[in-house]
């Protein structure tokens, strides 16, 4: 998105946020409607009108919105795997807004920082700031001593970790951060242990008085019967 | 509000839907006895498509599976937790309980780690042992025999250890450890610490025709939609129904009192319809309480009549005392050696295959009462709060820098994915007259029911028992080359001791005697005061062991509806 398209962005802000997915990630309407109504996951009739409470609520601005855009994709730039977007980090950082109020206004106030800040050094706000101006002012919040605690920063450094943090979650719990991370677990599989391979590579093996006890997975649909001292004859 | 009743008169009321209530509904019911079964909570079934959560990937949930609605995260079955929107609890002074309550067929069952441990036979005499406590009436001979059917009944897996306060049953063989808990047999082993396979209800092997067999996903926290995992209504209640036994569920109903005549013979339940907010009674021949420790221990307290001024089956004025919960320590460390590990599915059942039981001997120890150690960690499923602070583990390469931006943060999100273990430590504490819950003469609740109000301190012995856990973890995070992520809690701290309650096996508040003066039930679960009521949840316990009260709380029930089998037939009700 250029710096016509970021004005457009502004000029749309009170429509609402389906028109800035719309336009500026260019996913269609029905996707987005198809994605505001997909979250079945087992709910209790009462947490069904808490989650729609909190779609209903709009909490950042289309701007506040296109910022977070920026920023999460500098966190992560999109690679082979995917990207933010696909990963819809920014619709995770409106939604935990309302989901932990207290994040609210920390979330805002270092979205204003960040564009005072921008005008202050470049003369225009973070989004039309050019790369390597942004990377500028976010060098001097992206660090931190991890023997620190955080809490004891200056407020920006703070805010960033936030907002990092949301991003690493947002992108690491979606379809496509899962895949790239390699957790493949979450299906109807068989284990049977340790890979040989990666029992191997750390040197070490099953305790040998344990392996006749394991479950033998070949016979795991046979139905158990017991003797009558409770060895298993099955 | 207005009053309902209805003109039948069950052969048994039961309150509560867990374990015990479960256990309860399908032995008395399959006896032939007409069963109303009262539940707090709404009908729940893990294989109905509208309330699972199992395989549900974290972009399922719009907050990615975290926390703020269900404590435990998103996917977790339990419908309550530690607070409950109009349901509030009390406590006296600087008491800090914390009551976990799952309102739902099958209540914490659908969601509970399904350790699957006996009592042994120390556990039934620990006063005779160490002078703490009280002994139980009953031994170990006299559970034994049920602990084998509930084996056999319900599934458990574990292996022959021949380990004399660690009784071995009718076991299913259990599945291979994972790669850190690999780890953690060397490291424990290198510390004179006892390692051996887990033992926990979930089917390795089909154990019957009704339920299917593990496949391995994790989710036993979300309940198993194949039954393959232990839930008292995918269990215990939908095969009672099935074999044609004579069971009304009653949902969403939160049972004030149970109503007694003038002789004080029980007569039935009162209880609110949450639906229509409106009081119905019940009427049953026999009452069986099960509706958790504290629940039941409040029903009786608020069933107050003249021939019962007290509280029902409170003549002994103990209805309420010796609550106790487990202890509980943790500590987590990281393991350089994992990073960069290969990926692969590891995700095996859902909890750890291997654990550790209690080792030593406490004639040695300064403390009484031991332990046992509980492992965790590897390549777990992400959800809200994977990739927080994800290069924080810098710090342990010497690197006082984390934090930045940009696709090196993917690299180190894959560097440190799966190289951390986490050690839970969970004990005995010694159950205390001092520690109770009451009613709170001051509050009620949104359906007008007075609420408990708790006073809990523990003592000594419990601390000293964290600090032996916090040492004993210590001691086997080193032998394995991690480093912990936190400092050691000190005395300020009670060494990391948890909050009583957060365990979530409070226990002991109507405990088990054959004295009517200092105990509020007999070895069947049978009010002293009140023969046609009993209470089958863990209210009885009068003493925890370092053990998770499920498996007992299941053998006890099935040996108490025996016994209401046995008294119905000589005509006694």
């Amino acid at each position: 998105m250029n710096r016509r398209d970021s004005i457009k962005t502004l000029t749309f802000a009170s429509i609402g946020a389906g028109l800035l997915l719309e336009g500026c990630y260019g996913i269609s309407r029905e996707k987005i409607k198809r994605s505001l109504t997909r979250y079945e996951y087992g709910r209790t009739p009462e947490e069904k009108l808490y989650d729609d409470k909190l779609f209903a609520e709009k909490y950042f601005t289309n701007y506040e919105l296109f910022t977070f855009d920026k920023l999460c994709n500098l966190i992560l730039p999109p690679n082979e795997f995917g990207n933010i977007r696909d990963a819809e980090v920014v619709q995770l950082i409106e939604f935990m807004a309302k989901d932990i109020p207290s994040y609210k206004e920390p979330l805002r106030e270092g979205l204003i920082w960040i564009d005072s800040e921008s005008k202050k050094r470049f003369n225009n706000v973070f989004v039309d700031c050019e790369i390597s101006q942004q990377k500028e002012i976010l060098d001097e919040i992206a660090y931190y001593d991890p023997n620190k605690n955080i809490d004891d920063y200056p407020q920006p450094v703070q805010w960033f970790n936030l907002v990092r943090n949301l991003t690493m979650t947002g992108y690491f719990t979606s379809e496509v951060g899962i895949k790239e991370l390699g957790y493949k677990g979450n299906s109807p599989n068989i284990w049977d242990g340790v890979p040989q391979d990666v029992l191997d590579q750390y040197n070490l093996e099953y305790d040998k008085n344990w392996l006749d006890k394991f479950i033998d997975q070949s016979k795991r649909n046979d139905i158990a019967q017991w003797d009558e001292k409770g060895n298993l004859i099955t | 509000m207005q009053i309902k009743q209805s003109s039948k008169e069950y052969d048994v009321i039961i309150v509560g839907s867990g374990a015990g209530g479960g256990m309860a509904t399908k032995v008395l019911s399959e006896a032939g006895l007409s069963v109303a079964v009262v539940e707090a909570g709404p009908y729940y079934d893990p294989a109905n498509p509208e309330q699972m959560t199992q395989l549900k990937p974290a972009y399922h949930s719009p907050r990615r599976g975290a926390g703020t609605t269900r404590f435990f995260g998103d996917y977790d079955q339990a419908y309550g937790g530690w607070d409950i929107d109009g349901e509030p609890y009390s406590q006296n002074d600087d008491t800090d309980f914390r009551w976990f309550r799952s309102r739902m067929l099958g209540g914490r069952t659908n969601h509970w780690g399904r350790i699957s441990l006996r009592f042994g036979p120390d556990d039934f005499k620990k006063k005779s042992i160490d002078g703490l406590g009280e002994d139980w009436p009953i031994g170990y001979d006299d559970i034994k025999p049920y602990y084998d059917k509930v084996d056999k009944l319900i599934g458990v897996f574990g292996t022959k250890e021949n380990m004399y306060n660690e009784p071995d049953g009718f076991f299913l063989p259990p599945p291979k450890p994972r790669l850190h808990e690999l780890f953690y047999v060397n490291a424990a082993r290198k510390s004179n610490v006892k390692v051996m396979p887990s033992r926990l209800s979930v089917l390795t092997k089909r154990l019957n025709n009704d339920r299917g067999v593990c496949f391995y996903c994790n989710g036993c926290a979300r309940s198993c939609n194949v039954y393959a995992d232990f839930s008292s209504g995918s269990c215990l209640i939908f095969p009672a129904q099935k074999s044609g036994g004579q069971i009304d569920l009653f949902v969403n109903s939160m049972v004030r009192t149970v109503t007694t005549n003038n002789e004080g013979k029980a007569t039935g339940v009162s209880f609110i319809d949450k639906e229509d907010n409106t009081e119905y009674k019940l009427k049953g021949k026999v009452v069986v309480l099960a509706a958790s420790a504290c629940s039941s221990a409040r029903i009786l307290l608020n069933s107050k009549s003249k021939q019962h001024p007290n509280g029902l089956g409170n003549s002994s004025d103990l209805v309420g005392r010796y609550l106790h919960d487990s202890t509980g320590g943790d500590m987590m460390a990281f393991i350089p050696q994992l990073i960069n590990r290969k990926t692969y599915n590891e995700d095996g059942v859902g909890g750890m295959h291997v654990y550790s039981p209690w080792w030593l001997d406490n004639k040695n120890l300064d403390f009484a009462r031991g332990y046992h150690i509980e492992v965790w960690g590897g390549l777990g499923a992400p959800s809200y709060g994977t990739g927080f602070n994800v290069n924080s583990f810098n710090k342990f390469f010497g690197i006082n820098k984390a934090g930045g931006y940009g696709n090196s943060l993917r690299d180190d999100m894959k560097k440190y994915y799966g190289s951390t273990i986490g050690l839970s430590g969970r004990g005995e504490s010694i159950a205390q007259k001092t520690n109770y819950c009451e009613i709170d003469p001051n509050k009620v609740d949104k359906y007008g029911v007075p609420v408990l109000r708790f006073n809990y301190k523990w003592t000594d012995n419990e601390i000293k028992q964290a600090k032996h856990m916090q040492d004993t973890f210590e001691e086997i995070i080193h032998n394995m080359g991690a480093i912990p992520l936190w400092g050691k809690p000190g005395k300020e701290a009670n060494y990391g001791l948890t909050k009583p309650g957060q365990i979530i096996h409070e226990v002991g508040t109507t405990r088990m005697g054959s004295n009517p003066k200092d105990s509020v039930v007999n070895e069947f679960e049978q009010l002293h005061d009140v023969s046609n009521v009993f209470v089958v949840d863990a209210g009885p316990f009068v003493s925890q062991a370092d053990k998770n009260p499920t498996w007992t709380i299941l053998a006890l029930a099935m040996r108490s509806s025996e016994k209401i089998i046995e008294e119905f037939k000589k005509q006694n009700f």
